[in-house]
């Protein structure tokens, strides 16, 4: 057993990060702020060329990567604040269901909420739609084109980069083409589970990000004639951020690892008592849980530290907070999630 | 970032695995918790079986007589013996992992040749003399004094938390030699039938009373028992704390999962888990064990590769003893006036509560955030030397 962050994996990392520092700065990010498309195309295929739609295909369309590369990779992305519909765009590269999407050349949305009135994010962009249910235990379907019923973009997103329509009723879609074949859940269901896993790695990014800036923001401002970060008060807020960050990131690293092997997760489910599958799903739901609070706890800290300041929009603070409760909303509520594994303490052993 | 265990790792787990299934159900039931002469034998009894079985100081070093393990297989021990129910480290405590490991590394070849086999063997048992009453969380301004006369080292003072040392063979004492803060201290190996010492035992707010108070008259202390040079006892010190392999709080940890399992049926029992706002509690301690666990590999991964454990024992101690708590506070409400007593209880179905082990664990849970350096302690620690936050006067 190894279970540190491999070194290839964090030159993976980096080179994400200096794509995106050279590509994607923030500046360049925000002046898409409040549009309907929130990210250029141009962009969204320099993400595709970069690989990160493809990271788990077979080369030569992918790397041949496994899960654990894709949130290593979609941390950075988080990190970054890189809007648009990652999530989506790399299930349906890896379903191989929508033309274009692994290249970056189309972006693929994903709604977790059902088919009634619903909001849905970037719908304006979109060349297609994955659509789970609430707790991804349906089939999903696959909407292409995106045409619904009344869609209304709406003026006041809560993520100025992240547009969203209201709908009346989504029309029904496809099925995802390999759940028919035997009936059973196979396909949707392990994108669902890639998706939680993807969304609670960008929640580790928005976690990580709102550490670091408000650690170097108290090593910087000075009052009472010395660094904010020399108080303790300031300190132990940092620390509990960076307590949290870590026990979230292992905990979606555990889960990657899990996703990639399953003998792992053979072996583990025997020590753990339950059965393979409840391993699976107790992982990703504990991994989605944590992330989302040290994702939504640390925004908020974060503004703390910077005081007023951190409370302006000019900040990138609230943008992380904001975006961290939109992706807390998709691939299982908290709540939900906590609610889910309440049912495994009492069966095991 | 790999789970997977190699094949000698799983022969390791399997071979541990049958020795606990053949040996344990001829260990018997530990005594009573203040019976401390019986749980010194039973504690004992134990390490001699281990030590039998080739299974003492797996964390020890081969040149010190240990078996020498990977940090990963101290990992494994540790998870099998409790996931089997073995009995605690104990009255071992400090030999086993404080004591010995100080005198494999900083040791003259006479002091390991006298010290080390008896703590191995279980013969042996040693407690610590570190906390004065006004040296906790700030240790090194200890003043417990040592003074040279001839061949011996005249110790007058007083230490606290010395846990077991009613039954204790042996103390590691830092003393104060030198004035300097912590280039003044000294480590001594004091014998605990030596004249001068009055033990006062500490009952905690547990009722137990596994903590005494020494106080200490003039006891005469042999210059050879002095471990490293004088003044230099604050780094031999810290070079045991390098000897932590991620792995400190396993046992503790995974007690915890089996509480909270035990408590979940009780919960389920009394219809205390059809409340949303509980299930979801129940869930989010899974969620967070769970992680711990995790992390636990991460740490004890980084220190197979790297020798240090990394930045994960401060993180990984915060996070547990919080949610340890946690797990403490929702027992002792869903036990509602169960709670009251710590005599074994049922439910209104007749089954039993286990009010007794989940009381226990409640208080444990609350030294958690103050034994081995108080939270507020590690979060500067945390703080300052992970985040570089600079350093203030406290």
């Amino acid at each position: 057993m190894d279970f540190r962050v491999g070194e290839d994996q964090r030159e993976l990392a980096e080179g994400i990060r200096a794509m995106v520092a050279g590509r994607l700065p923030l500046d360049h990010l925000r002046a898409r702020e409040g549009d309907a498309r929130a990210i250029d195309a141009d962009d969204w295929a320099a993400l595709g060329e970069t690989g990160v739609f493809a990271l788990t295909l077979p080369e030569p369309t992918g790397t041949g990567l496994s899960m654990a590369e894709a949130v290593v990779v979609f941390e950075e992305l988080g990190r970054a604040l890189v809007p648009g519909p990652l999530v989506g765009t790399f299930l349906a590269a890896r379903a191989g269901v929508v033309e274009g999407a692994a290249e970056g050349r189309v972006q693929v949305g994903v709604h977790c909420a059902g088919a009634g009135p619903a909001l849905v994010e970037h719908l304006g962009s979109l060349a297609a739609l994955l659509v789970f249910a609430p707790d991804g235990r349906e089939p999903a379907t696959l909407l292409a084109p995106v045409t619904a019923e009344g869609a209304t973009r709406l003026d006041a997103p809560l993520d100025p980069l992240t547009p969203l329509w209201r709908v009346d009723a989504l029309p029904a879609g496809q099925p995802v083409p390999g759940d028919d074949d035997d009936g059973s859940l196979s396909l949707s269901l392990s994108l669902w589970r890639d998706g939680a896993l993807l969304t609670a790695a960008l929640q580790v990014g928005h976690a990580a990000e709102a550490l670091d800036l408000a650690v170097a923001y108290a090593k910087e401002r000075q009052q009472f004639g010395t660094p904010i970060g020399s108080f303790q008060a300031v300190k132990h807020m940092c620390a509990d951020m960076l307590v949290r960050a870590e026990v979230a990131r292992a905990a979606v690293h555990a889960a990657a690892c899990l996703a990639d092997a399953p003998d792992v997760v053979e072996t583990e489910a025997a020590v753990a008592g339950c059965t393979p599958e409840q391993l699976v799903d107790r992982s990703l739901a504990g991994a989605k849980l944590l992330a989302d609070e040290a994702a939504l706890g640390n925004a908020r800290a974060a503004i703390q530290v910077h005081g007023g300041m951190g409370f302006t929009w000019e900040v990138p603070l609230h943008l992380h907070l904001k975006r961290a409760l939109v992706a807390s909303t998709t691939f299982g509520t908290p709540a939900a999630h906590a609610a889910a594994l309440a049912a495994y303490p009492g069966a095991t052993t | 970032m790999d789970l997977r265990y190699t094949a000698p790792e799983r022969a390791f787990r399997q071979e541990l695995r049958n020795w606990l299934a053949a040996t344990l159900p001829g260990v018997g039931e530990p005594p009573p918790h203040d019976d401390w002469p019986a749980r010194r034998a039973y504690d004992l009894h134990w390490q001699r079986l281990l030590f039998e079985a080739g299974y003492a100081g797996v964390d020890w070093p081969a040149e010190g007589g240990g078996r020498g393990s990977s940090p990963v297989e101290q990992l494994i021990f540790k998870e099998e013996c409790e996931r089997a129910g073995a009995p605690y480290v104990g009255v071992n405590f400090v030999g086993l992992l404080h004591a010995g490991p100080t005198i494999i590394a900083e040791g003259t070849a006479a002091q390991k040749e006298r010290y080390l086999p008896g703590i191995l063997r279980g013969e042996e048992v040693w407690c610590q003399g570190f906390s004065e009453p006004d040296a906790g969380s700030d240790l090194a301004s200890l003043r417990t004094r040592a003074v040279r006369d001839g061949d011996d080292y005249v110790v007058t003072g007083s230490k606290i938390w010395t846990s077991h040392a009613q039954v204790a063979d042996f103390c590691e004492l830092l003393v104060r030699t030198g004035e300097e803060r912590n280039r003044g201290i000294t480590w001594l190996i004091m014998p605990m039938d030596a004249p001068g010492i009055e033990i006062r035992p500490l009952r905690t707010i547990a009722g137990t009373t596994e903590f005494a108070e020494l106080f200490l008259n003039e006891v005469r202390i042999p210059v050879a028992n002095r471990v490293g040079d004088e003044n230099d006892g604050w780094r031999v010190t810290m070079v045991t704390l390098s000897f932590e392999r991620g792995t400190a709080f396993v046992g503790e940890l995974l007690e915890c999962m089996r509480l909270l399992g035990d408590l979940a049926r009780v919960a389920a029992r009394l219809g205390a888990l059809d409340d949303a706002g509980v299930a979801r509690r129940f869930g989010h301690l899974v969620a967070a064990f769970d992680a711990l666990w995790a992390l636990t590999k991460r740490n004890v991964s980084e220190a197979a590769q790297t020798g240090i454990p990394g930045i994960g024992g401060s993180v990984f101690k915060l996070s547990f003893s919080e949610h340890a708590q946690a797990l403490g506070d929702l027992a002792v409400e869903i036990l509602d006036r169960a709670a009251l007593s710590a005599d074994p209880l049922d439910g209104p179905d007749g089954s039993p509560l286990g009010n007794a082990d989940q009381l226990a664990a409640w208080f444990k849970s609350i030294s958690l955030t103050i034994a081995a350096g108080t939270s507020q302690v590690q979060r500067n620690i945390v703080a300052e030397r992970i985040l570089g936050l600079p350093k203030a006067r406290r």
